[in-house]
């Protein structure tokens, strides 16, 4: 990807972001609490960030591999479910990731 | 109002802010493994400032998606701040030119400050207190990361590697509590999204996966008949 393609993608997904947020202090609530419309934006997230995790530690392009971002990802589950922070979760995922690195590299 | 109010409103915004706010490093070198310059990630903490939706954005770019995809990822994880700057309305009542400073503090944190706190005027001093601690820290720290990250090699890149899905499931972790609204349902989509966009990488382009898995939603059923207070 281009140097500006980039730059255009920053820009533009910054702005519409912005423009959504500034579009529910402007439009009438009516149109935004309408059931379904609350519905679905209750769990888009829970849809988008379940495939970010998946595609983030499961795939390479277009194949599946099992790699150390695996077991960091079961390291993470474990520290979140024992309530750690969010730094110290990142940071056993890291560590466990660049331990399967040394160990198989 | 009471001093010891205003005092524990401000110490509990600032506390979050300082929390989410170092979080930003992930951001910064999540942003800079998927390619991104450390202007780049800068623009996007400065000017999109809403951390799922900058991780969508990087997250789609870094696996090889295109730029459509990446803005599409990013646009419908920032809805839910639309529905948020409705509920915001009532409490923080921006009026003319002051309604464009406040849009762009409307995120998860800032939302949650300010319904919680019990009355007008300490959702005001939540929403600016928490809103202002968490921009400054979240783009220091983006800086710091983009910057740490670039410096990284060898098993240290294989870390960084590890950290970026960890950050979508700490980002993802919350929604799936017991405690939070319908959390089984939740869980239902999430593990949907996660299937759907595995079964599509294959056959997709790089990145459509990810906004596919929207269909998932369709597991959360219909509206329940349910007309509490937002």
């Amino acid at each position: 990807m281009s140097g500006t393609v980039l730059w255009a993608t920053v820009v533009a997904g910054a702005l519409g972001c912005y423009l959504l947020k500034l579009a529910g202090l402007s439009v009438p609530a009516a149109w935004v609490e309408q059931p379904w419309v609350a519905r679905v934006v209750d769990f888009v997230p829970a849809a988008l960030l379940g495939a970010l995790v998946a595609v983030q530690g499961l795939t390479t392009g277009h194949d599946l591999v099992v790699d150390g971002r695996l077991v960091g990802l079961a390291v993470a589950a474990i520290a979140l479910a024992l309530r750690a922070p969010f730094i110290v979760v990142l940071l056993l995922a890291g560590a466990a990731g660049a331990l399967v690195e040394i160990l198989t590299g | 109002m009471p001093r010891s109010a205003r005092s524990a409103t401000l110490r509990d915004a600032v506390g979050l802010g300082v929390a989410v706010g170092l979080y930003g490093a992930a951001f910064g070198a999540a942003a800079d493994a998927a390619g991104l310059n450390v202007w780049q990630a800068m623009t996007l903490s400065l000017v999109m400032f809403t951390g799922a939706s900058q991780f969508a954005l990087v997250g789609v770019l870094g696996a090889g998606g295109s730029a459509l995809a990446a803005v599409g990822g990013a646009l419908l994880l920032g809805t839910r701040n639309t529905v948020y700057g409705v509920r915001l309305v009532p409490l923080l009542k921006p009026q003319g030119l002051r309604r464009f400073g406040t849009a762009h503090w409307v995120i998860d944190e800032t939302t949650a400050l300010s319904l919680a706190a019990p009355d007008r005027g300490l959702a005001r001093l939540a929403f600016l207190a928490g809103g202002a601690s968490i921009y400054l820290l979240w783009n220091l720290t983006t800086v710091a990361g983009a910057l740490g990250a670039a410096a990284l090699s060898g098993p240290a890149l294989a870390a960084l590697d590890a950290v970026v899905p960890a950050a979508f499931l700490a980002l993802l972790w919350p929604r799936l509590r017991k405690g939070f609204p319908e959390a089984a349902v939740q869980r239902r989509v999430a593990l949907g999204g996660a299937v759907v966009a595995l079964a599509l990488t294959p056959i997709v382009p790089a990145g459509v996966q990810v906004i596919a898995a929207v269909i998932a939603v369709a597991l959360a059923g219909r509206p329940r008949a349910r007309q509490e207070a937002a």
